[in-house]
């Protein structure tokens, strides 16, 4: 699944280390060799092997345009990609327990070399966002997603796009902010849909 | 602080009787100023100044297998000068022929000039309960004496240039689980994950803001933490794996980081919550 | 012994004012390490200010007090170039003194 950045590292590197002579590295080589340097400043700990420095795609393209906006092509082929991808429900139900969706959305833990493995893993969602209105302790990364369904209306469509987003961001919005939960294996299927009712379930305070 | 206790007293009247919505942006606004209270009282009586005074003993004391105190430790501005040393780094050393950031300097005197093992050397570099690190109390120390001048880190030999150009283009490294990159929470203008503003590391102003007031005793922490540490517990929340102690990549995000900051005025160790 | 404690005492007007970090771990005894053990209660249990042979603060701490405490007073009276002495004494039977110079 997660291609390897650059075969071609070596060569380039090789090439970058000529540093401080009469030519300056271009952009794409700084590039390069700001990836092989990194690599090597780190040590595998707990659940957090070398592997996960190894970028896909969309990690790599998303690298080259540093949050500035991608091309329109570039843009539309990390979406497709990323759409292709996602892991729909075998029962087309998109609507888990909203109640576990909030446990989740509050339950920052997860996937850090200092957690265990075997421990809680949540989607620490209240990082970035507003979520229902009774938590004032949240992060503005990312936009608010109280009154979420309710703004938006309840069809299975909203329901669909809203788990799709959920489970891969970037099938939505090239090089978001925001992790690829079901995709990145972050969440469970089950914990996609519980987070997906936090938002989308009529009952769900986000939505009172 | 009387101004801030005015202005929630105002806040608080505001709030009285507000809507759903109101009520919640009411109640938000009144937690981070109380937080801001918070901060504001912890200003007097910094414990980084335990830190400081055990650093000041290490820097002086001889240590080590060469019995050698800190005395011929050159941090830029010569054998042994500390005055303003924090502010020029990171910077090239001809001797060692690399960049080198404070904690990689510290390092290195304590193995060339001190005869420590690499090893022992960087082996305790965060400390803990029962457990404490004497390259925290040297840099409280030696940072404590830059305070008051401003950030004045030098570009000009091609390995610095080198270090601040790397640096800049790992900040953008999307990796890890999350696709996290130091930009992700970095990257903008008035930003904060839960209720902890984050600087915008890539503009001058956020720079200066931030690099300025590292290293800090933290006060959850109950420990001066250092900026190596600072960048390793950021990869560590990133779902990185573990960032190597005075690696050439925890340099070169240091320098342009320091860089950016020049022209503002040191103000370190703070505290921090 | 214990690390010493950084204390600064500066003349204001017909008082002294005094300022106190110290260095020490304050467990609450609540705590639980990593492997589930509760971590042993460890905290000041009295601090004494003496200035010329008279007590001018006498505390009792309890484990609501945080790790590397601050604290600052004030007493009537003091001059400079005269000493202040604080002393800590925790529930190790552990004791700390040290002494600043009135500036």
């Amino acid at each position: 699944m997660r291609k390897l950045a650059g075969v071609y590292l070596g060569a380039v590197a090789a090439a970058a280390a000529v540093f401080g002579c009469a030519t300056m590295p271009t952009d794409a080589q700084t590039s390069a060799r700001a990836a092989a340097v990194l690599k090597a400043s780190f040590r595998a700990n707990g659940q957090a092997g070398l592997d996960r420095l190894d970028q896909d795609d969309t990690q790599q393209a998303c690298t080259q345009y540093a949050g500035k906006t991608p091309p329109k092509d570039v843009a539309e082929r990390i979406e497709k990609t990323n759409l292709e991808s996602i892991v729909w429900p075998g029962d087309g139900k998109y609507l888990g327990d909203w109640k576990n969706g909030e446990r989740i959305a509050q339950e920052g833990r997860g996937k850090q070399y200092s957690d265990d493995p075997k421990g809680p893993v949540g989607g620490n969602c209240y990082a970035c966002h507003q979520i229902t209105p009774q938590e004032v302790s949240y992060g503005t990364i990312g936009p608010s997603l109280y009154q979420f369904g309710k703004l938006r209306g309840y069809s299975d469509t909203m329901r669909k796009y809203a788990y799709g987003k959920i489970w891969n961001a970037d099938a939505y919005a090239a090089c978001s902010n925001m992790p690829r939960f079901g995709h990145s294996g972050i969440l469970t299927q089950q914990q996609v849909k519980d987070v997906t009712a936090l938002l989308m379930d009529p009952e769900s305070p986000v939505n009172k | 602080m009387p101004a801030m206790i005015r202005r929630a007293a105002v806040r608080a009247a505001f709030c009285v009787g507000a809507t759903a919505i109101a009520t919640t942006a009411c109640a938000q606004t009144s937690a981070v100023d109380e937080i801001a209270k918070y901060r504001a009282a912890l200003q007097d009586g910094n414990p980084a100044e335990l830190w400081e005074a055990r650093g000041e003993d290490l820097w002086k004391t001889p240590r080590g297998p060469g019995k050698v105190s800190f005395a011929t430790c050159d941090l830029g501005l010569g054998p042994g000068v500390v005055k303003g040393a924090y502010a020029q780094l990171p910077k090239y050393f001809a001797d060692a022929d690399r960049v080198m950031d404070l904690e990689t300097r510290l390092v290195w005197c304590m193995v060339k000039q001190q005869g420590y093992s690499e090893a022992d050397a960087t082996k305790n570099p965060f400390g803990g309960p029962g457990q404490k690190s004497d390259i925290e109390a040297l840099v409280a120390y030696i940072t404590s004496e830059s305070r008051g001048v401003k950030m004045n880190v030098a570009m000009d030999h091609p390995k610095e240039k080198e270090a601040f150009a790397l640096g800049e283009k790992m900040f953008v490294y999307r990796g890890g689980t999350h696709d996290f990159a130091c930009q992700t929470c970095h990257g903008e203008d008035g930003k904060r994950i839960r209720l902890q503003d984050l600087p915008n590391l890539m503009t001058v102003a956020g720079a200066q803001k931030a690099y300025t007031t590292w290293p800090a005793y933290r006060v959850s922490q109950g420990e001066l933490r250092t900026f190596q540490w600072r960048l390793n517990d950021c990869f560590r929340q990133q779902r990185f794996p573990e960032l190597i102690f005075t690696s050439d990549a925890s340099i070169a995000l240091t320098m342009y980081l320091a860089r950016n900051a020049n022209g503002a005025v040191f103000d370190a160790p703070s505290i921090k919550r | 012994m214990a690390d010493p404690m950084r204390i600064r005492a500066t003349a204001v007007g017909d008082s002294t004012e005094v300022k106190v970090l110290m260095n020490h771990e304050m467990e609450t005894g609540q705590r639980k390490d990593a492997q589930g053990k509760t971590i042993p209660a460890w905290f000041i249990q009295s601090v004494t200010a003496t200035y010329n042979g008279k007590t001018v603060l006498s505390a009792q701490w309890g484990p609501a007090v945080s790790k590397n405490p601050f604290l600052s007073f004030k007493f009537k009276g003091g001059t400079k170039g005269e000493k202040v002495q604080i002393t800590w004494t925790d529930n190790r039977g552990d004791k700390r003194t040290d002494e600043a110079t009135i500036s």
